[in-house]
């Protein structure tokens, strides 16, 4: 096991080197620069600022300075916002997007997994059908909109939530909605696929011929067996939920790392372009991991594989 | 003997896109206390639908009983509710079923498998369960069991797969059980294994066993009768004798001819021409007509009732009306080279 886990960590290792190379390549690629603004500023004085930045070096020589102080953990200091260094954007950011985030993802799996349980159970009867109107609906409607319709039904008719901004639980009910809606859906028709399937395997038969009810049959010998699909879906999922969406942050005012990640895009912030894409990679990569693991745990057939591939 | 089960004229149909299909017309047949009883027939002749039906494991709907009784001790199982059928299923009767590969759960130990049941049916403790779990896994010669019973269906081989599998079944010392195909999916020595394992535990437990098969030789090596199934009816049965040595049905013929022999090099292995009835819109008379070579008028619209040969051999076949042709049993149905009179 240990020996699987520092391999998988080699791997995570390999998998940040070349996405670095490559994001540091195409922002390099990108027209315009950090101290590209429509006030003009005096050519001396732009050459000034990215003498002081590092960027007239050589580009290789960049590249590999970045390398450098990015094993060191030190992303070095925004250039649009001043005195500010990107781990404190991240640091500060992010906490609203984890909690957010989590929410979402808790909503997502508890009602999707839910839903497309029961549409499964009750397959080509009305709940079925029900759950897979919502479910497409979910699916095709952008979170933006879903995003507006809530908080014109909740906060503007109802007067129940609030509308904007991050100070309490109940602010984040609504976003964690808007955020939910699209993977609650996925699941949902995950779910029911892979429990129809698994309904109709030989060992649900088994199950039932030893006498368990039926519900001890679904949630015991099914559920397990059904949800494997479901949780590969969960480690991009996770990490995409997590480090926020631009558009509902945005919507909800939320000060949101998705924010900040499209900005600095926008602003050409080198240093946040890259601090945000590779604190993204790591979230991505080890909630990989981590279901990798919790796939193992699940179906025990995996951990054998996972044995083999070590020897 | 006493007998525990009486199907009687028991009707099954499945509706699928409109139309009703017949998948079992009238089936009747008992199960004495103790004995193996084999129903043979090809795929679609109903035999696995009328196992399921005595387990109530058919989906309703699509499926539904169009009539007749399944009498186990006495009581109408096609009446009781999915409740009382939990408390029969698994205690009372019990199933294994044809590929032990898929039948067993991948994501749950052996022993948790075998102690479900023993849980559920005779209110054991966890421990308990266990310790009988072990005492099944050893006594269905399973090496090892304390290991064994820890570890998952992946780590076990298809012949000790379909062991676990009997292990389950007969965790509650049911009184009958239904074993659909269990060789099917295994190769020849485990086969022979496993058949030996089921007569073995038969002989101590004194299970009841419904055995359903397309395999004429698992029949004559465990099974002491035989029900042969065609188009959804029983067209012949007997003993096993009798089904072996006089079979009266051209279908049963057409079974036996098809069965390689020890001594038959090279040559083709005989088939029965044609393909069985759509049962979606069954035959007027017998459903064989369409496919055997000594069908006469009267066949094809008049089903014919049953001819009974001796106390325990009845065949449903024109030929044996007085008036029939007199036929003999074809050179390549004879089993065993000696020839008997029709």
């Amino acid at each position: 096991m240990a020996r699987y886990l520092l391999k998988r960590i080699g791997y995570i290792l390999v998998s940040l080197l070349f996405i670095i190379t490559i994001t540091f390549g195409l922002m390099k690629l990108a027209p315009g620069g950090p101290f590209t603004s429509e006030r003009k500023t005096s050519p001396a004085i732009e050459r000034q600022m990215q003498e002081a930045y590092g960027l007239n070096d050589p580009i290789h020589e960049q590249y590999f300075n970045y390398l450098i102080s990015a094993a060191k953990f030190d992303f070095g200091p925004s250039f649009k916002y001043e005195g500010q260094e990107v781990t404190d954007i991240i640091k500060r950011s992010f906490p609203y997007s984890l909690l957010l985030g989590l929410e979402a993802i808790f909503i997502a799996l508890a009602f999707g997994v839910l839903f497309g349980t029961i549409a499964a159970i009750r397959h080509n009867k009305a709940s079925d059908y029900t759950v897979m109107v919502i479910a497409i609906l979910g699916i095709s409607v952008p979170s933006f909109v879903m995003a507006t319709i809530l908080q014109f039904i909740f906060s503007m008719k109802l007067s129940l939530l609030p509308i904007a901004r991050f100070e309490s639980f109940a602010h984040t009910i609504l976003p964690a909605f808007a955020l939910a809606t699209t993977p609650l859906a996925f699941i949902a028709r995950l779910m029911r696929s892979s429990m129809l399937e698994v309904l109709n395997a030989d060992y649900i038969k088994t199950a039932k011929s030893k006498g368990l009810s039926e519900r001890v049959v679904i949630y015991k010998h099914g559920l397990r067996n059904a949800i494997l699909p479901v949780v590969s879906y969960l480690g991009p999922l996770v990490a995409g939920i997590l480090t926020g969406s631009f558009i509902i942050e945005k919507i909800f005012g939320i000060p949101g790392l998705g924010r900040e990640f499209v900005e600095s895009v926008t602003n050409r912030d080198y240093t946040v372009i890259m601090g945000t894409t590779v604190f993204f990679s790591v979230l991505l990569l080890i909630s990989i991991l981590v279901v990798d693991l919790i796939y193992g745990w699940i179906d025990p057939r995996i951990k054998l594989a996972n044995k083999g591939a070590n020897s | 003997m006493k007998k525990i089960l009486k199907v009687n004229d028991l009707s099954v149909s499945f509706e699928t896109y409109g139309t009703d299909v017949q998948a079992v017309r009238g089936v009747s047949f008992e199960l004495e206390e103790k004995e193996t009883l084999a129903i043979v027939g090809e795929s679609g002749s109903g035999k696995s639908v009328t196992a399921y039906s005595i387990m109530r494991l058919i989906d309703m709907p699509p499926g539904k009983f169009d009539g007749g009784t399944i009498l186990f001790n006495g009581e109408d199982l096609t009446l009781k509710s999915e409740k009382q059928m939990q408390e029969i299923r698994g205690k009372e009767i019990s199933m294994i079923f044809q590929d032990p590969m898929t039948s067993l759960n991948p994501t749950m130990t052996i022993g948790k498998q075998i102690s479900e049941s023993l849980i559920k049916h005779q209110n054991m403790s966890k421990k308990q369960a266990s310790s009988r779990g072990v005492e099944l896994l050893k006594l269905v010669g399973i090496p090892n069991p304390e290991t064994r019973i820890n570890q998952y269906p992946h780590q076990y081989s298809g012949g000790m797969r379909q062991r676990a599998m009997i292990a389950i079944a007969l965790a509650c010392n049911p009184k009958i059980l239904i074993a659909d195909e269990p060789t099917t999916a295994l190769d020849v020595t485990i086969q022979a294994q496993i058949l030996e394992l089921m007569r073995d535990l038969q002989e101590k437990t004194g299970t009841a066993i419904i055995l359903i098969t397309h395999d004429l030789g698992v029949v004559s090596s465990v099974a002491s009768r035989v029900a042969v199934m065609y188009g959804g009816k029983i067209v012949e049965t007997g003993n096993v004798d009798e089904i072996f040595y006089n079979p009266k049905h051209p279908y049963t013929w057409g079974l036996l001819g098809s069965m390689p022999k020890v001594d038959s090099k090279g040559e083709e292995l005989l088939a029965i021409p044609g393909s069985p009835p759509d049962l979606a819109d069954p035959p007027k008379g017998c459903p064989f007509v369409t496919r055997c070579p000594y069908a006469m008028k009267v066949c094809r619209n008049n089903m014919p009732e049953y001819t009974h040969l001796s106390d325990t051999q009845k065949t449903a076949c024109w030929l044996l009306d007085e008036r029939a042709p007199q036929v003999e049993i074809p050179e390549t149905a004879i089993v065993g080279g000696y020839k008997q009179h029709v």
